[in-house]
């Protein structure tokens, strides 16, 4: 970001905000709110308990497990434990586009299925475990998939039911079905993020590694943390089977079982949204060898810098050769494209307040576009992904989020091989590829920018205020509320139900998008013709005259 | 195939729910609360449910949705929410300063058994609930009936917390709309106002969920109840609660604490529920039906005998809240088309048995569930079995309707990808006619789109 234009100094707004918090409110806040200096290491507080009534947009344990992990996952059956509600409301709601073939393999697809025990008060009573196996059966009976996950609602961990006993019985009974419990009952964590958590290890429990089978490419990468909102995946899949590049397994856009069973093979893990599947990453690395970066495929720039890192990997020339061949075909459009947009968002202002990654990642986006960013934070990121991993060790667990499970990974003694030397990886993050690394968000952005983490409405609201933002980024239960200031928003959970936004083809439906929404002529027209004039001193006297 | 996985054969399923026809209660409470003016919901359980709920109203309004949440943890659910709610109550008035609050619960609190109006209580002594502010309140648990269910606990709630009796009776009768559009709950107001009947509405989220960009976010919009309003419901003549399941409790603890006698009505939806809530509403405001209503009404009657071809025998699915499709039922033979398959995941027996009635002479064959499992699975399988002309119900059919290839008409909740509910009614004569539009639309689309060359009409 250029010198010369400096953000302006956010300090006198962040003591507005806390003024009208109680006191212990404000002090609480206060360390979640950081004016950014990249030079310095800052800490922001994050991932600690909501603040109660202080009108948060964070979701629940059980929505970061079965809503955003095994959600995308097209074969498995998702069965909720628990009233109707948490499975209703995770129905078709995310985006996670799926592409399953009918005539191959039967073409197994339950992402238009909502799965549920619809636990009634006799169930919390008497307990549901005998309603759950019922219900697997049933599952199994009329669909015959190959796994089916058991997700865990608030009431379930407080009246007892013992979800992974049910499942054990049940995949024993049936045979030929993995069946395998989450207990990401809503309240435990302070957020989806626990819910990330206990996803990824039941997944490296009960699947990981139960296909030994040789991949049959070369060059064999797992592309970890993308859900393929909007078919963003599908724009990856693209250009690496351009570039001569074989993902093994998606987690868990268009994923499959399979897929997630024989990802151990892989020989580089990248990771795109670190939050949710670092903990994968470290996993496999721990057990089979497998080493990660952290790649960023939002913005034409950040995925060729992204195909780079996987040429630089492998040490293949022909590889290399290849994926610059293909940056060199996807770019001019890009650039073409992005050129036209620019004429209309150069210089304007964006705000992002989303998830655990996007909030960082659509910066490079914007600024390809020559929007700056003033202010940014995520719902449930934790210090890592804003101060970057360095800052792990000083991280300390609170009592909110002790109780999430922590599994123990030890080097598997007859499938571990290391893909690369130690020297070679310590080579390869000397030259910038940040293997086993993720610099975080902060270092990414503009002196004085303003950075808060889990950001309230009050907070949303003084903000827009201060900023006047062009363009504000979130999700739905902003956007009308950003709208009515008269503020376009940008969802970047749904995408406004367009996309993909990740690659080449991405980045110019971004650009496309975002240069609609800035030219879009209604927002000049909020004001009724009548109420306009009234202070247009031209007319005024025009009038007297 | 979008559906792909369902089969033909309809097996028995005692445990399993597959694409529920309903959600849970807390959501319909949040929507009650927004009916009143310049309150704030707010979910006492985990944070998830207010989101969700939250997201879900957004979805289905495009409009900003508020509401808190206690955020319990862990330590919370094992040791109880008070405290949760407490601070949640003081951090609501000191930071977004509603008039009142109000306080709905979920699966979690429920289960644990927080004791709500203790705790509001509590609030009160302690001096976290500023003078002249009000927390009400109710139970919604989500394992107990559904969304419907939650609304009708708020309908309660708020009676319960805001309705008086002086002793002086008032000239007005209370309306109960029951889970109706904003658009639905300003039509009943305009019926009321062409009656000349003096009315009380609460709920009432005109105003509330369709509130015009004038380019100035406002936390609690123009609309809504007013407080004093629903204070003087104690007052009132009479109350007509339209919708047994959503409006009927509150009716009879009006009746019970304030002696103001019920009647409960279908919500008026199509041509007979609306002649009866006509007649029951100048009953009870003890006022004449003007002659413009003679014309109103004509004028439905008319389009559906002009159109009638179209309609006459046609077969319809339909799927959504018992309050709602019982009415719509009503009207389908009234149209002379035959209902096949009606499932609400709504429980309670009258249902069932009413259709059952209902469809006795023109529909003997009617298929019809309610309940645990009376879900969207089986009403795709019933109508793999028996195929049908028209498909009415919530966004969810669209996937139904794309499998099948049936012209689909959305009606209900939620509706997550098309506009016009928050703004058109369906309630009322004038309601009907748009119903009809959207029918007669989407059967005779199909008609343009499938006739042969040779027999594409231009007049029709």
């Amino acid at each position: 970001m250029s010198e010369e234009k400096k953000l302006p100094d956010p300090s006198g707004l962040k003591e507005e905000i806390l003024a009208k918090y109680p006191p212990k409110i404000a002090r609480k806040r206060s360390k979640a709110m950081v004016i950014n200096d990249p030079e310095l290491d800052q800490q922001i507080q994050s991932n600690v308990r909501t603040i109660p009534g202080i009108i948060t947009q964070r979701g629940c344990t059980y929505a970061g497990c079965k809503g955003v992990v095994l959600g995308p996952t097209r074969d498995i059956v998702n069965l909720v434990h628990g009233p109707i509600g948490c499975s209703f409301y995770a129905w078709l709601t995310r985006r996670n586009q799926t592409d399953a073939d009918e005539i191959v393999e039967g073409g197994a697809n339950y992402m238009t299925y909502s799965f549920s025990t619809d636990m009634q008060d006799d169930n919390i009573v008497f307990g549901g475990e005998k309603k759950l196996a019922q219900a697997i059966q049933e599952a199994y009976d009329i669909f015959k998939p190959k796994a089916i996950g058991v997700f865990s609602t608030c009431p379930v961990g407080l009246i007892g039911d013992d979800v992974h006993a049910v499942s054990r019985q049940m995949k024993e009974k049936l045979g030929d079905c993995n069946v395998f419990g989450f207990s990401c009952e809503g309240y435990k964590g302070v957020s989806q993020s626990a819910g990330h958590h206990i996803a990824n290890n039941q997944l490296f429990r009960h699947v990981i590694g139960l296909d030994d089978s040789q991949p049959e490419h070369k060059y064999n990468v797992n592309l970890l943390g993308e859900y393929n909102i909007g078919g963003d995946g599908f724009e990856i899949d693209r250009i690496f089977k351009k570039c001569g590049i074989n993902i093994i397994c998606t987690f868990s856009g268009n994923s499959t079982m399979d897929k997630f069973a024989n990802s151990h093979m892989a020989d580089l893990n990248l990771v795109m949204c670190h939050r949710s599947i670092n903990y994968m990453a470290e996993m496999q690395e721990t057990k089979f060898g497998i080493p990660w970066m952290k790649v960023n495929f939002i913005g034409a720039e950040s995925t060729a810098k992204a195909l780079r890192k996987v040429g630089e990997y492998f040490e293949d020339e022909a590889l290399k050769a290849r994926i610059e061949e293909v940056i060199a075909e996807e770019m001019p459009s890009v650039k073409e494209r992005v050129a036209k947009a620019r004429k209309v968002t150069e210089g304007k202002l964006a705000m992002l307040f989303v998830g655990g990654s996007r909030a960082h990642h659509y910066q490079e986006l914007f600024s390809e576009l020559g929007i700056k960013t003033v202010s940014a934070g995520y719902e449930f990121g934790h210090r890592d992904d804003y101060e970057g991993r360095k800052v792990l060790p000083t991280i300390k667990v609170d009592a909110d989020s002790r109780n999430i499970e922590e599994i123990k990974v030890e080097k598997d003694e007859t499938r571990y091989k290391p893909r690369a030397s130690e020297e070679k990886l310590k080579a390869l993050d000397e030259k910038g590829l940040e293997v086993s690394d993720y610099r975080g968000m902060m270092p990414d952005m503009a002196d004085q920018s303003l950075i808060v983490d889990d950001i309230s409405h009050w907070e949303t609201e003084k903000l827009i205020d201060f900023y006047k933002p062009d363009i504000f980024c979130a999700g739905i239960k902003e956007k009308y509320v950003v709208q009515k200031s008269g503020i376009p928003l940008k969802q970047l959970h749904s995408y406004d139900y367009g996309g993909p936004y990740a690659g080449f083809e991405g980045a110019k439906n971004f650009y496309a998008d975002i240069e609609k929404i800035l030219s879009t002529s209604i927002w000049k027209k909020i004001k009724a013709p009548w109420l306009s004039h009234e202070n247009d001193p031209c007319i005024c006297a025009e009038y007297v005259a | 195939m979008l559906l792909r996985h369902t089969p033909k054969e309809v097996s028995e399923r005692k445990a399993l729910t597959v694409n529920p026809a309903k959600t849970c209660q807390p959501v319909g409470a949040m929507y009650a609360a927004l009916g009143v003016h310049g309150c704030l919901p707010h979910s006492h359980g985990s944070q998830g449910c207010c989101s969700y709920h939250r997201s879900t109203l957004t979805r289905h309004y495009k409009d900003p949705i508020m509401a808190g949440t206690s955020s319990f943890t862990e330590g919370s659910s094992v040791f109880g929410g008070q405290a949760n709610l407490l601070q949640a109550l003081a951090n609501m008035f000191t930071i977004y300063n509603p008039d009142l609050v109000a306080v709905h619960t979920t699966c979690l609190s429920e289960t644990i058994g927080d004791d709500i109006a203790q705790i509001v209580k509590k609030a009160t002594d302690d001096g976290k609930v500023p003078e002249g502010k009000k927390v009400i309140y109710c139970n919604t648990p989500s394992y107990v009936g559904s969304h419907i269910t939650g609304f009708a606990n708020m309908c309660t709630g708020i009676a319960k917390g805001l309705a008086e009796h002086t002793g002086v009776a008032k000239d007005q009768v209370n309306i109960l709309p029951g889970w109706v559009e904003p658009s639905d709950m300003k039509e009943m107001k305009e019926i009321a106002a062409r009656l000349g009947a003096n009315i009380v509405m609460f709920p009432d989220t005109d105003g509330v969920v369709n509130t015009p960009q004038t380019g100035e976010f406002k936390m609690y919009p123009d609309g809504g109840a007013k407080v004093e309003d629903i204070a003087t419901a104690g007052d009132s003549i009479k109350t007509l609660a339209l919708g047994k399941w959503a409006s009927e409790d509150c009716a009879k603890y009006l009746d019970a604490s304030f002696k103001v006698p019920y009647e409960v009505l279908d919500i008026p939806y199509g041509l007979s529920a609306t002649d009866r809530f006509v007649q029951a509403l100048a009953s009870a405001a003890k006022v004449e039906i003007p002659e413009s209503f003679i014309a109103e009404r004509g004028r439905l009657v008319d389009v559906i005998s002009d159109m009638s071809q179209y309609l006459h025998g046609k077969k319809v699915a339909l799927y959504g809240d018992p309050d709602q499709l019982l009415p719509l039922t009503e009207f389908l033979l009234d149209l002379d088309m035959i209902p096949t398959a009606i499932v609400s995941g709504t429980p309670g027996k009258a249902f069932s048995k009413r259709i059952t009635e209902m469809c006795a002479e023109k529909a003997p064959n009617v298929k019809v569930a309610n309940g645990e499992r009376a879900d969207m699975f089986l009403l795709h399988q019933w109508i793999k079995n028996e195929p049908v002309d028209l498909l009415i119900g919530n966004t969810y059919g669209k996937y139904i309707a794309r499998d099948e290839d049936i012209p689909f008409v959305r009606h209900g909740f939620p509706i997550l990808d098309r506009i016009g509910h928050s703004y058109f009614p369906t309630v009322g004569y004038n309601g009907g006619i748009r119903l009809l539009e959207k029918m007669l639309g989407v059967i005779m689309d199909r008609q343009d789109r499938d006739a042969p060359e040779t027999r594409f009409e231009l007049v029709m």
